[in-house]
């Protein structure tokens, strides 16, 4: 009887991580940063149907790099998730923190067990109001969770832009074009070429608004934002 | 994928995801307690168990779109539970839905019926349209089915502005979740006939807003004139009939201000009459 290939677990854990991290790397990337009024995310999404920000609940947003299919899967049970928890309990008490836990679990639990681990860079943020801070959570392939500040960057070459985006320095926050253009001008200077309106997907979640404080902004409010 | 801290589940629908994976949260849920409690009993008619009633709402159409209000009192047999009760509630920015039956699972199935569109809506990237909208509503009535049974009846009114046809709509439902379309005004509850009659005589097709609003407060004050389990105004602690308006921009609530002054010349001109 032939023996198994012998695979040492460190062996095995390097070659996922290394699998995952280059399937995300394929890809481009999406920005969350803090803005006077609230979080502005900013991603480089060819497609106007198929989007990579999502609103999940009240105050919080959902952003994923990688894979669609992954991370579309993680963004409807995100959703569930949500609703059946302020469906149980109340609004309120629905927070990014313990969606952030949840998503951290899922997918530690998929790179440890699976075959072919989770080709998914994920962040959950949520606008704090009524005095509150924002919360911000970038989540990795395999399940490491980093709570961010100011500003949080997942997918393609997100630490050139990291770097470049601490280079600047932010201190406080600054009004909703100032912090667009910046993201616009870290994303295209990556990517050394012009970035069009119609080339990005842009949302917020404005503090400013009752209830539901996600807004997607359309190609038109974006050009119209910028021309001012 | 299976996710450890969710099912696996691929539908759209909440109230589906509910009665899958979380039945006891469903207001059916119920039906399997008391069913547990009264096994080979015979089944309790209704009326043997007391719980707040919930009675007339309205809703009437104007040019526009869509008026739709209710009065403020919950009884409990003779008693009167609840004189604050809210029965119109919105539902998202083109629809909201009155109750009457029972208050308990009347408000559990607004709240279910709010975050089942809401849900759709996230999941989907697009809101339901206005049919799919009152189709989804009607098979949570016919779900609730068992209840009735129990005594606990739920019949919800439902009015939306369709985008698409760019009018107000409304529609009643039975208790086994038959779906049906007003075309003008429809009143349900206690006092729903009081209230449909008072309508009969004075609506008219193209109703502006005002009148529209007028005529659906005087309904549901010669309701409350009729009928013991309809409340009127309030003058003295200030209770007022709710409204809601449903139409192109969206859903406004009546300011109380506003029924209020349209309260005082409605009595005013009641009173002339008496003297």
């Amino acid at each position: 009887m032939p023996l198994p290939y012998y695979v040492s677990p460190e062996q095995m854990m390097q070659d996922k991580a290394e699998y995952a991290k280059k399937g995300i790397a394929k890809g481009r990337s999406i920005i969350a940063i803090e803005y006077v009024d609230g979080i502005l995310l900013v991603a480089e999404n060819p497609s106007a149907s198929l989007y990579k920000i999502s609103e999940i609940y009240d105050s919080i947003a959902f952003a994923g790099a990688g894979k669609y299919s992954e991370f579309e899967n993680l963004r409807k049970a995100g959703i569930r998730h949500a609703d059946l928890k302020g469906f149980m309990y109340s609004r309120e008490d629905v927070t990014a923190r313990s969606l952030a836990n949840g998503y951290s679990q899922s997918v530690g639990t998929i790179f440890s067990q699976e075959q072919k681990p989770l080709e998914v860079e994920i962040l959950v943020v949520q606008v704090g109001h009524n005095g509150h801070a924002n919360e911000m959570y970038r989540i990795s392939f395999d399940g490491s969770i980093i709570d961010e500040r100011t500003f949080a960057v997942i997918g393609g070459k997100s630490e050139v832009i990291q770097a470049l985006l601490k280079e600047k320095g932010l201190t406080k926050p600054s009004d909703l074009r100032t912090t667009l253009s910046l993201c616009i001008a870290s994303l295209e200077q990556v990517r050394s070429q012009k970035l069009s309106p119609e080339s990005l997907e842009v949302a917020t979640l404005d503090r400013t608004r009752e209830g539901r404080r996600f807004r997607r902004l359309s190609t038109a409010d974006t050009t119209s934002l910028l021309a001012l | 994928m299976k996710l450890p801290f969710l099912p696996n589940h691929d539908d759209s629908s909440f109230f589906n995801f509910l009665t899958q994976h979380h039945p006891a949260l469903t207001p059916t849920g119920l039906n399997g307690f008391v069913q547990a409690q009264g096994a080979g009993e015979p089944v309790r008619g209704a009326g043997s168990m007391s719980v707040p009633h919930a009675t007339t709402v309205l809703a009437i159409k104007y040019q526009q779109g869509v008026v739709i209000a209710g009065d403020r009192r919950a009884t409990e047999g003779f008693q009167i539970a609840e004189r604050r009760i809210e029965k119109v509630f919105k539902i998202d920015d083109y629809s909201a839905m009155a109750i009457a039956g029972a208050a308990g699972p009347c408000i559990e199935m607004a709240k279910l019926f709010q975050v089942e569109l809401e849900h759709y809506e996230k999941l989907e990237g697009v809101q339901l349209s206005c049919e799919g909208k009152a189709n989804k509503l009607g098979q949570m009535v016919k779900a609730n089915l068992p209840m009735v049974f129990q005594g606990l009846v739920v019949m919800p009114l439902y009015v939306g502005y369709d985008v698409k046809r760019t009018e107000g709509r409304i529609f009643k439902y039975d208790l086994s979740g038959g779906r049906y379309e007003e075309s003008d005004y429809h009143a349900i509850g206690s006092g729903g006939k009081d209230a449909r009659n008072t309508m009969r005589e004075h609506f008219l097709k193209g109703l502006a807003e005002p009148e529209a609003l007028k005529l659906a407060l005087l309904a549901l004050y010669n309701a409350a004139d009729d009928d013991i389990g309809t409340g009127g105004p309030d003058l003295v602690r200030g209770i007022y009939p709710t409204a809601k308006i449903v139409d192109g921009r969206g859903i406004t609530d009546v300011s109380e201000l506003q029924i209020r002054s349209i309260y005082d010349g409605l009595l005013a001109t009641r009173r002339s009459k008496e003297s």
